[in-house]
C-alpha cells in the first residue's frame, strides 16, 4: 500500500507535461487571436489613421526589442542544451542572459510607454477622448496588446527565475529538466507573439 | 498505513488518511474522486440558488404587472440566474463532477495527469464563484445585462458588470485547465492495451468536450477583458455611441458561447451512452459512429455561432451559411439518438431510475433538438427570435438535456461514489414529478413564444395569463420533485444499504472495482477488454 501511495506522488511523465504546455500555448494563441481579430477589423475601417499613429512609435526601439527578444529565445534554447549536457554553469549563465534580455525589453517598453504618457496618451486620458475614432482605437489597442504582452513577459520571467533557482539547487538537472523545457517553450511563445505585434504596430505602411 | 502490505487491505478513498486531516483533507485533496465530490457539492449549492431565483421569476410571472418585484429587480434576477446556471452549474457540471470521477477509472488510470492542477482548477472555480456572488452585493448594484453581457448596454449600465465579467473570466480559466488536464490524461494515461477505440464512450465525449473548453474559452476570456477595458477607459470597441461595433461583441461572444453549449451537451450525451447499454445489457449500437459523432459535434459546433445573430444584422450569405451549418451539426446529434434507441431493440431492459432518467433525457432532448432546428432556419427564427420560444428551447436542451443527464448520472453512479444505494421507489416518484413539472413549466413557453411573448420581460398582456399560470404551477411541481430527488439521494448516500461493486451489471471498468473505489482505483492491474460493452 505504502509503495503504491509513494508511487502516485512520484509519478512523473515529462511527455504529459510537455503536451500540457503545448495545449496551454494554444489557449494563449487564441487569447491573442481575439485581439488580432479586433485589430484587423478596425485597421480595415481606419487604414489611414492607423498608419498615422504607427508613425508616432519609434521603430528603432521596437526593432531593438525585437532583436533582444529573438536573442533571448536563442539563449534560453542554449540553456536547454547546456542542461542536457549537464553543464550547470553554462545553463545558469544562459538563463541569466535570457532574464537580462527580458529586463532590457521591459525597460525599453517602460520608456516607450512613459513617453506616450508624457504626451498625455494613456488609456482613459483626457487627450485620448478627444482623439478621433481611428487614432483612439489604435492607441487603445496599442496599450492593450503590448500591455497584455508585457504581462506575459513578466509571467515568463517568473518561470525562468524559478528555473534559475531550481538549477542552482540542482532540482533541475540533466535527468529532469521538463520545467525548464516548458518555461523555454513559453518564452518562445512570448517571443512569437511579439514577432506579430511588432509589424502590426510599428511597421504599417 | 505504512505497515499494511500491498493488496491485503482495501481502504476506500472516503476513509483514506493522507497528509491532511479533517476539512483540509478535502481542500488540499489531489485525488480526482475527492475533487469530483467537491465540485459536486459546490455545483449543487449554486444549482439550488439558481432554482430559487428561477422560482422567484415564476412567482413574478404569475400575474400581469408587478407581482412580487419591480422590473429592475427582475432584470437582476434573470441575470444572476443565467450567470449561476451557465458558468457555475452547467458548463463545469458533468465534466468536472463525473468526468473527474470516472474519466481516470474508465481508462484504467490511477488519477488524472496533473492532480495538483486539478485541485488548482477547483480553487479558482471557487474564487470565480465568490467573485460572481460579490458582483451581486457590491455597492453599484447587481448586474442587469443578462448572462450574455451584450454591448452596448453592458458598457453603459451603472451596475456592477466589471466584477461579474471578471468572475466569468476566472471561471473560464478553471474550465480551460480542466479541459487541458483531460486531454493530456486521455493521451497519456490510458491503461496498457487500451487504444482510443477501446475506450468507453463517456471518455470520448469528454475528450471532444475538453477540446472545446480549451480552444473556445480563451476567446470569451479576451472578449470579457476588452469589455472591462471598454468600461474602464471608454475605448469604443463595442459601444456605438463611441463609434464602436456592438456586432463585434456579439460575434466574439458567440464564438465561445455557442461551442459552450456543446461543453454542456457532449458529456450529457456521454452519460446517456453509458447508461443505455448497461440497462439493456446490450452492446451499444454503432460504437464508432457514436464516438466520432462527438468529435463531429465539437468540430462543426465551432462554426455555427452566427445563428444567434440572424436578426442582429448579417449579410444574407452569412445567414444562409450559418443556417446550413446549423442543420449539419444536428446530424451527429441525431445519429446518437438513433443509436441509443436502436441499442434498446431486443435488449433485456432493466427499468431502474437511471434508465428512466435516460429515457426522460431522450424525450426532452428530442423536443429541444427539433425546436432548435426551427430556430436554426432563418425564416422561422426571425419570427420567434428573443421570445419565450427561445427560452423554452434552451431550457429543454440545457435543463431537460444536461440537467436530466446529470440526474441520470448521479442515480447511475451514486452507489459507486458512496458505496451506498438509494431508495428506488422514492427515486421513481421524484423522477415522475420532475418530468411532469418540467414539461408543464416549459412547454407553455413554446406556445406563448410563438404568439409573441418576448423573453426577459417582467410584464405581459392578459391573454398570456393562462399559459403563464400553467408554467408557474409547473415550476412549483418541478421544485417539489427536485426536493424529493435530492432528499432521496442524500439519504441514500448517508444511510442507504451498502451497494455491491456492480449493482447494475455494468461492463465498464468502474464496475470491476469495489464501491467506493480505493485511493488508487485499481489495486490490481485492470483487465482491458477490446470492447468496453461486451454483454453476452
Amino acid at each position: 500500500m505504502s509503495q503504491h501511495t509513494a508511487h502516485i506522488e512520484e509519478h512523473r511523465d515529462d511527455e504529459a507535461s510537455k503536451l500540457g504546455m503545448w495545449l496551454f500555448i494554444f489557449t494563449e494563441l487564441l487569447l491573442f487571436g481575439g485581439l488580432f481579430l479586433v485589430y484587423s477589423i478596425f485597421r480595415m475601417q481606419y487604414p489611414v489613421e492607423f498608419r498615422e499613429c504607427s508613425l508616432e512609435l519609434s521603430v528603432t526601439i521596437g526593432a531593438i526589442n525585437t532583436v533582444v527578444l529573438l536573442f533571448s529565445s536563442m539563449t534560453v534554447a542554449m540553456s536547454m542544451t547546456a542542461i542536457q549536457k549537464n553543464d550547470m554553469k553554462k545553463a545558469l549563465l544562459y538563463i541569466g542572459v535570457t532574464l537580462f534580455c527580458a529586463a532590457i525589453f521591459l525597460v525599453n517598453k517602460y520608456f516607450e510607454w512613459s513617453g506616450k504618457f508624457h504626451h498625455g496618451l494613456y488609456p482613459g486620458s483626457e487627450l485620448m477622448t478627444h482623439l478621433d475614432r481611428g487614432h483612439h482605437l489604435y492607441f487603445s489597442l496599442y496599450f492593450f496588446m503590448t500591455g497584455l504582452h508585457a504581462l506575459h513577459i513578466i509571467i515568463g520571467m517568473t518561470l525562468l527565475f524559478v528555473c534559475y533557482f531550481k538549477v542552482r539547487k540542482n532540482t533541475i538537472h540533466s535527468q529532469d529538466y521538463v520545467l525548464l523545457e516548458n518555461s523555454a517553450l513559453y518564452w518562445h511563445l512570448v517571443d512569437l507573439i511579439w514577432i506579430f505585434l511588432f509589424p502590426l504596430m510599428y511597421l504599417i505602411s | 498505513m505504512s505497515n499494511v502490505s500491498a493488496n491485503s487491505e482495501y481502504v476506500s478513498y472516503l476513509d483514506h488518511q493522507g497528509k491532511y486531516k479533517g476539512i483540509m483533507s478535502w481542500i488540499m485533496a489531489t485525488d480526482h474522486k475527492r475533487i469530483a465530490l467537491l465540485y459536486m457539492y459546490s455545483i449543487m449549492t449554486f444549482f439550488i440558488i439558481g432554482v430559487v431565483l428561477g422560482i422567484m421569476m415564476k412567482l413574478e410571472m404569475l400575474t400581469p404587472g408587478e407581482t412580487i418585484m419591480k422590473a429592475k429587480m427582475y432584470n437582476s434576477v434573470f441575470t444572476l440566474h443565467g450567470i449561476l446556471m451557465i458558468f457555475m452549474v452547467v458548463i463545469p457540471g458533468l465534466s468536472a463532477v463525473f468526468g473527474n470521477f470516472f474519466l481516470p477509472i474508465h481508462i484504467g488510470a490511477k488519477d488524472v495527469s496533473f492532480p495538483k492542477l486539478n485541485r488548482f482548477s477547483w480553487w479558482i472555480f471557487v474564487v470565480g464563484s465568490i467573485m460572481a456572488v460579490l458582483s451581486q452585493v457590491l455597492k453599484d448594484g447587481p448586474p442587469d445585462t443578462g448572462w450574455t453581457f451584450y454591448a452596448p448596454y453592458s458598457t453603459t449600465t451603472s451596475s456592477n458588470v466589471i466584477m461579474a465579467t471578471a468572475a466569468a473570466f476566472v471561471l473560464g480559466f478553471s474550465s480551460i485547465l480542466t479541459g487541458l488536464n483531460f486531454i493530456v490524461t486521455i493521451h497519456q494515461l490510458r491503461a496498457p492495451g487500451m487504444k482510443f477505440f477501446n475506450m468507453p464512450l463517456f471518455p470520448w465525449a469528454l475528450y471532444a468536450t475538453a477540446w472545446i473548453q480549451l480552444l473556445a474559452t480563451p476567446v470569451i476570456g479576451i472578449t470579457l477583458l476588452m469589455l472591462i477595458a471598454e468600461r474602464a477607459f471608454h475605448i469604443g470597441f463595442f459601444d456605438p455611441a463611441l463609434g464602436g461595433d456592438p456586432l463585434l461583441f456579439q460575434h466574439l461572444f458567440w464564438i465561445y458561447s455557442h461551442p459552450a453549449v456543446y461543453v454542456m451537451m457532449l458529456p450529457a450525451m456521454g452519460v446517456i451512452t453509458e447508461i443505455i447499454p448497461t440497462f439493456c445489457q446490450r452492446q451499444i449500437y454503432g460504437y464508432k459512429a457514436v464516438a466520432v459523432s462527438s468529435l463531429a459535434i465539437a468540430g462543426v459546433g465551432f462554426l455555427v455561432w452566427g445563428h444567434h445573430m440572424y436578426t442582429s444584422g448579417m449579410s444574407d450569405t452569412a445567414r444562409w451559411f450559418f443556417s446550413l451549418l446549423t442543420f449539419i451539426v444536428a446530424v451527429p446529434s441525431a445519429i446518437k439518438v438513433f443509436n441509443w434507441i436502436t441499442t434498446m431493440y431486443k435488449g433485456s431492459i432493466d427499468v431502474k431510475p437511471p434508465f428512466l432518467y435516460a429515457l426522460a433525457f431522450i424525450f426532452l432532448f428530442i423536443i429541444g433538438g427539433t425546436t432548435g432546428l426551427l430556430l436554426g432556419s432563418v425564416a422561422t427564427n426571425v419570427q420567434v427570435h428573443d421570445t419565450a420560444f427561445v427560452v423554452a428551447h434552451f431550457h429543454y436542451i440545457i435543463f431537460g438535456g444536461m440537467g436530466f443527464a446529470f440526474f441520470a448520472a448521479i442515480h447511475y453512479w451514486l452507489p459507486k461514489m458512496y458505496g451506498r444505494m438509494y431508495d428506488f421507489k422514492m427515486a421513481n416518484i421524484g423522477l415522475v414529478i420532475n418530468f411532469i413539472g418540467f414539461n408543464l413549466l416549459y412547454f407553455p413557453q413554446f406556445v406563448i413564444g410563438i404568439q409573441g411573448m418576448p423573453r426577459r420581460y417582467f410584464d405581459y398582456p392578459a391573454k398570456f395569463q393562462p399559459a403563464q399560470l400553467v408554467s408557474s404551477i409547473g415550476g412549483f411541481i418541478l421544485v417539489t420533485g427536485l426536493i424529493i430527488m435530492i432528499y432521496t439521494l442524500v439519504k441514500g448516500a448517508r444511510k442507504g444499504a451498502p451497494a455491491p461493486a456492480n449493482p447494475w451489471r455494468g461492463s465498464t471498468l468502474e464496475w470491476q472495482i469495489p464501491s467506493p473505489p480505493s485511493v488508487e482505483n485499481f489495486d490490481e492491474e485492470p483487465v482491458i477488454k477490446e470492447n468496453p460493452y461486451d454483454y453476452k
